[in-house]
C-alpha cells in the first residue's frame, strides 16, 4: 500500500512542473527585490509611519519585516492561495482525480499528502521571500543592528534570528489561509474560483477590521494575526499576540481543513 | 463482479435504475447503450468513484465504497483516460505505479510495450493524440496486473485503424485470461470482442446474456419479393410462426420466422397466387437487436423472444 509520504513526494514533484508554482515563488523573490530597488531609487528619504520604516536605510534586516507587514494585505494570501486553491481543483479540471482514486490509494491519504504539499509550498514561499529580503536588504542598507519596537538596539545576528522566528510566527495565519484555500478548492472544484475566493476572504476579513463599530473584533480577525510576529520585536518579548494568533488561526484553519476533508472524503467523483 | 439493484439518482433524475448484472471470470462483457443511458454512471459506481443511491456492487466479493482494497485485481478507466498533461507518459505511469505500491513500477516498460508507446514514453502526455491517451490508459490499467478490466468506451473517438487496434488489444488481453467489461455504443466493437452483453436503456437493463443467445432468440429475418406483395403481406400476417412482416423503406417485405414456418409460408404464397421472386434470409446483427431494444417500445423482434430482460 502506498503511504502519505508517497503522495506527498509526488505532489511536490508535480508542483515542480506547474506554472503557478513559479508564479508564486517568483513573486516571493521579486517583491523584496523590487522593494529594495524602490528604497534605493526613492527621491524622498522621509520615514513612513509604519514599524521599522525609519530603519530601512540603516539596516537591511528591517526589509524582511516591512515586507511581512505589507505582504499581509494581499501578497502572501495570494501566493498561498495559488497552490492551496488549485491543488484539488486542478485534479477536477484535468479529470485526473478519478485516475488516482482508482489506484490503491485511500482518499484520506491523498488528502493528507496534498495538504502537506500545499503547506510545504507556502512555507518555502515565506522563507524564500524572507531570505531574499534579508540578502537584498543587506546589500542595500548593510547587515546592521536593528532597533526593536521597544527602542532597544538588537545586534545584527540576534535581529537575523528574530527575523526567522518572525517568519515562523507568520506561518500561523498563512496555515489558516492554506486551509481556507483547500476548503474552497474541494468545494468549488474550480481553480480560479478557489484562488480568487481565498484572496477575497482574506481581504474581506481585513475590511471587517476597519469598519466602524467593529473594533472589538480586531484581535480575533485573521488579518490581525499577520502582525503577531511584532511581539518578538519587543523587549521583553510580548507573547500575548503570538499565543492569541495560535488559537485564533486554529479557529479559522481547523474547521476549514476539517470541512475540506469531509467534502473530499464523501464527494462523488462525477467529473474529475 | 456482481451488481444488484444499482440505483443512482440526481434529484429528480434517475440515471441508473435498478441495474443487475454479473460478470463471470473469463467473460468479455459488453455494456451497451446509447449516450446518456447510464453506462458511465454505472461504471463510476463499480469503481467506487460515486456512491450509489441504492444497491450494491461486489468486486471479487468486496464493496468498492468501503475501501480501496476492493479494487485489488481491478483496473480500468471511466470516460477518456486522464493523465497529468505536463508530465511525460513514463512519469505518469511511475506516479500511478507509486500509488499502486508493490512492484507496479517494474511493469511500466512491459505495459508501454504492450500498447506500443515505448518510443513516445518521454513525450509529455499533453502532446498525445486521443488514441495514444486511450492506449496509455490501458497501459496504466495493466500496471495493476488486473484480473478484471473495466473500460468505458475505449474505442470512442478513435480513427478506424485506432478502433481496430483497440479491439485487437482488448481481444489479446482477454485471450490472456483477463475478464473484461467494456461499455460502448459501438456495436461492431462489442460484437467483435464480447461474448456477453447487457443492453441498457434509460438507466435500466433491458437484456442481459450471451450475444449468441440473443441472436438465436431473435429468430431469422427474411426478405421476400413476390408477384403480389399486398397479398403476400396479408398471408404473412395470418401465417403461424411468422412475425413482424412489414414493408421496409425500400418497398420490400421483411419478416421474421423460423425455418419450418418459412417452408409453410412459401407453400401458402404459391397456393394463393403470390409467386415468389425471392425469399432470402438476412442475418440479424447486434445492431438490429440493439435498436430494437433501445428505440420504440424496446421489444426485441422475433418469434422466440430472448430470455427475459433483467430489468428491475
Amino acid at each position: 500500500m502506498p503511504s502519505v509520504a508517497t503522495v506527498y513526494r509526488w505532489e511536490l514533484f508535480k508542483l515542480r512542473f506547474q506554472k503557478r508554482t513559479y508564479l508564486g515563488l517568483g513573486a516571493a523573490i521579486l517583491v523584496p527585490i523590487l522593494f529594495v530597488l524602490a528604497i534605493h531609487f526613492r527621491h524622498h528619504h522621509g520615514h513612513g509611519d509604519f514599524a521599522f520604516a525609519g530603519y530601512l536605510d540603516r539596516s537591511g534586516l528591517a526589509v524582511p519585516l516591512v515586507v511581512l507587514l505589507f505582504g499581509a494585505v494581499w501578497l502572501f494570501p495570494l501566493i498561498t492561495a495559488l497552490v492551496a486553491g488549485d491543488i484539488f481543483a486542478s485534479e477536477d479540471h484535468n479529470g485526473t482525480l478519478k485516475t488516482i482514486l482508482t489506484r490503491s490509494l485511500e482518499r484520506w491519504q491523498l488528502f493528507a499528502g496534498k495538504t502537506l504539499a500545499a503547506s510545504t509550498y507556502a512555507i518555502v514561499a515565506i522563507f524564500l521571500c524572507g531570505t531574499v529580503a534579508v540578502i537584498a536588504g543587506s546589500i542595500q542598507s548593510g547587515f546592521n543592528s536593528l532597533q526593536s519596537l521597544s527602542g532597544t538596539i538588537v545586534s545584527a545576528p540576534k535581529a537575523l534570528e528574530l527575523v526567522y522566528v518572525s517568519l515562523l510566527v507568520y506561518l500561523m495565519p498563512i496555515a489558516a489561509i492554506v486551509c481556507i484555500g483547500l476548503l474552497l478548492s474541494t468545494i468549488t472544484r474550480n481553480s480560479a474560483a478557489a484562488v480568487v475566493g481565498t484572496l477575497m476572504i482574506s481581504l474581506v476579513i481585513q475590511l471587517v477590521g476597519i469598519l466602524p463599530g467593529l473594533g472589538g473584533l480586531q484581535p480575533y480577525l485573521l488579518s490581525t494575526q499577520f502582525n503577531a510576529w511584532q511581539g518578538l520585536l519587543r523587549t521583553p518579548i510580548d507573547w500575548t499576540p503570538i499565543i492569541r494568533a495560535a488559537w485564533v488561526c486554529a479557529l479559522y484553519g481547523l474547521p476549514a481543513l476539517f470541512g475540506a476533508f469531509l467534502v473530499f472524503i464523501r464527494r462523488d467523483v462525477a467529473g474529475g | 463482479m456482481e451488481v444488484r439493484g444499482l440505483v443512482k439518482r440526481y434529484g429528480e433524475l434517475t440515471a441508473v435504475d435498478g441495474v443487475d448484472l454479473t460478470v463471470n471470470a473469463g467473460d468479455v462483457y459488453g455494456y451497451l447503450g446509447p449516450n446518456g443511458a447510464g453506462k458511465t454512471t454505472s461504471l463510476r459506481m463499480m469503481l467506487g468513484l460515486i456512491r450509489p443511491s441504492a444497491g450494491t456492487v461486489r468486486l471479487f466479493g468486496r464493496d468498492p465504497m468501503e475501501s480501496v482494497t476492493a479494487l485489488q485485481g481491478v483496473a480500468g478507466f471511466v470516460e477518456a483516460p486522464t493523465f497529468y498533461p505536463y508530465l511525460n507518459a513514463r512519469r505518469n505511469l511511475e506516479l500511478l505505479a507509486a500509488y499502486d505500491g508493490h512492484d507496479a513500477k517494474r511493469k511500466i516498460a512491459a505495459a508501454l510495450d504492450t500498447v506500443e508507446l515505448s518510443d513516445r514514453a518521454k513525450d509529455r502526455v499533453g502532446t498525445y493524440s486521443h488514441g495514444m491517451r486511450q492506449r496509455l490508459g490501458i497501459a496504466a490499467a495493466l500496471l495493476r496486473d488486473p484480473k478484471l478490466l473495466l473500460l468505458d468506451e475505449p474505442a470512442t473517438g478513435l480513427d478506424p485503424a485506432g478502433m481496430r487496434d483497440m479491439r485487437l488489444l482488448v481481444r489479446r488481453l482477454a485471450d490472456q485470461g483477463m475478464t473484461v467489461l467494456l461499455s460502448s455504443h459501438l456495436l461492431t466493437e462489442v460484437e467483435d470482442v464480447c461474448n456477453r452483453v447487457a443492453i441498457v436503456r434509460s438507466g435500466r437493463i433491458v437484456y442481459e446474456g450471451e450475444i449468441a443467445t440473443l441472436k438465436r432468440g431473435a429468430g431469422t429475418s427474411y426478405r421476400l419479393e413476390t408477384t403480389d406483395d399486398t397479398l403476400a403481406l396479408r398471408i404473412c400476417g395470418a401465417q403461424p410462426g411468422v412475425t413482424d412482416a412489414r414493408l421496409n423503406e425500400h418497398g420490400r417485405i421483411t419478416l421474421t420466422a423460423d425455418e419450418p414456418a418459412v417452408t409453410v409460408l412459401s407453400q401458402a404464397l404459391v397456393e394463393a397466387g403470390a409467386l415468389i421472386k425471392a425469399l432470402a434470409p438476412e442475418t440479424v446483427t447486434l445492431e438490429d437487436l440493439f435498436f430494437s431494444f433501445t428505440e420504440g417500445d424496446g421489444v426485441a423482434p422475433g418469434p422466440r423472444p430472448p430470455e427475459p430482460a433483467h430489468a428491475t
